[in-house]
């Protein structure tokens, strides 16, 4: 099995451009079009916020290529526009994530500016950037403000895990899972909240939810002793160095081609494109992560938060691209 | 070069259905019923599959059920121990056999 390794692997310019074209999948916009679908937006209730692409790992199935080599951090000014915006439009989630968002340097003052501002701030972790003395204070941060942590781990297979995500990651991923019990963490009764993502290790779909987190639960309990609350599993999205390797070890096609054949078009309704807006690292709309990722802003138009005058409205056309089909296969990315 | 296992047979397997469609909605409909979650969960089911998979060799079943073992939520290591249930039973079977041949050869021995 392949190893993460050190160094920079490069980034694809225009990474979304051509998704499925080489499998031959019908575009996104006609199979919704053929069916009497569209996918538009509702009321828009979460706002996540995309601190940058530094990140201390090199994940496998990292839609942004990020990883130790980005520069793409966002700076102190950004974030006080982020918070401004905020609290000029107020949503009932506000969801941080990266890259490692830890690795921010002003990501304290991000937290602190926005955990006021929302009923639920959560912070996405792929837990070894919170390892370390270093960090004690964020977590600190993170408790006072109850902050709810999400936190990625892919399988509880240490081969399979480190595979995707780099050797001896799932030790320290486990070190930092008892440190947050510790804190309260993932216990019952703190009300400190800690969810855990699992992405599936390979060109495959994942298990549903409800059987992924009955077996995580226990093997985590088993193996580790370690607890959670709530599991989420996503399909791999077909873009940035995910697609890189499907393409490079020839499952490209197979995997586009099942998230084609998966399509389930009750998911539409349950997008969580359709009630989110994403902030890029340097502060401009876009309708989702993925939609970041291939640099298509919401509306077609980079616009800074600073320049919102309103949220687009219910019933607003969410760009769409192949690579939709990831968040519609099966039972969807909700 | 031409093989007598070509994997794409796999996707093919409903043609086993001309000349004798009955039959096969017999099977396909059993097949079908069968994985379903019962007593046991489709997990579970898939991760006996492909144990039984390599009991019998079957390279489409092998393709198959490693295939679904993963998006079931089994890891690598479920998985080969289950190949190695696979692996000790049918060892086991050869060994126990032996039983017979020390019976036999008892039997004939002075």
């Amino acid at each position: 099995m392949e190893r993460i390794v050190a160094g920079n692997m490069g980034i694809s310019p225009g990474i979304g451009a051509g998704v499925g074209e080489a499998a031959g999948a019908e575009p996104f916009a006609d199979a919704l079009e053929r069916r009497g679908l569209s996918l538009v937006r509702g009321e828009i209730t979460t706002l996540q916020v995309n601190t940058g692409y530094l990140c201390d790992l090199r994940c496998r199935h990292c839609h942004l290529e990020a990883g130790p080599g980005r520069t793409e951090i966002m700076s102190r000014e950004t974030m006080a526009a982020v918070v401004s915006f905020a609290r000029r439009f107020p949503f009932q989630v506000i969801d941080i994530t990266g890259g490692a968002p830890e690795l921010v340097p002003d990501l304290p003052f991000l937290l602190e500016g926005l955990a006021p501002l929302a009923p639920r701030l959560m912070l996405r972790t792929n837990l070894s950037a919170l390892n370390g003395a270093a960090r004690e204070s964020l977590l600190a941060l993170c408790v006072a403000h109850r902050v709810v942590l999400i936190a990625s781990f892919p399988s509880t297979n240490p081969s399979q895990a480190d595979a995707q995500r780099g050797a001896g990651v799932t030790e320290t991923s486990i070190a930092v899972l008892k440190k947050l019990n510790d804190a309260g963490y993932g216990v019952e009764g703190t009300g400190l909240e800690l969810d855990l993502v699992s992405n599936p290790v390979g060109a495959f779909l994942p298990v549903s939810q409800a059987s992924a987190e009955r077996k995580f639960r226990h093997d985590l309990l088993r193996k580790w002793g370690v607890a959670f609350n709530h599991l989420y599993t996503f399909a791999n999205v077909p873009l940035g160095r995910f697609r890189t390797w499907l393409l490079r070890t020839g499952n490209y096609e197979r995997y586009v081609k099942t998230l084609v054949e998966t399509f389930n078009p009750s998911a539409i309704d349950r997008l969580m494109c359709r009630t989110l807006l994403s902030v890029s690292w340097d502060g401009y709309l876009y309708d989702c992560d993925f939609n970041l990722s291939v640099g298509r802003p919401n509306g077609e138009r980079k616009v800074h938060v600073l320049d919102v005058r309103d949220l687009p409205p219910p019933g607003d056309p969410i760009a769409v691209g192949e690579y939709c089909y990831a968040c519609t296969a099966g039972s969807g990315f909700t | 070069m031409e093989m007598y296992y070509d994997p794409a047979d796999l996707a093919k397997f409903n043609e086993i259905g001309k000349d004798a469609p009955e039959l096969a909605k017999k099977f396909f409909d059993y097949y079908a019923e069968v994985f379903k979650e019962g007593e046991l969960t489709e997990r579970e089911k898939a991760l006996i599959a492909l144990a039984v998979a390599h009991a019998v060799q079957c390279p489409y079943c092998i393709d198959a059920y490693t295939r679904a073992c993963l998006e079931k939520g089994s890891n690598l290591g479920e998985m080969t121990e289950a190949v190695h249930v696979a692996a000790a039973i049918r060892g086991g079977a050869s060994l126990v056999h032996g039983v017979q041949m020390r019976r036999i050869a008892e039997k004939l021995s002075m």
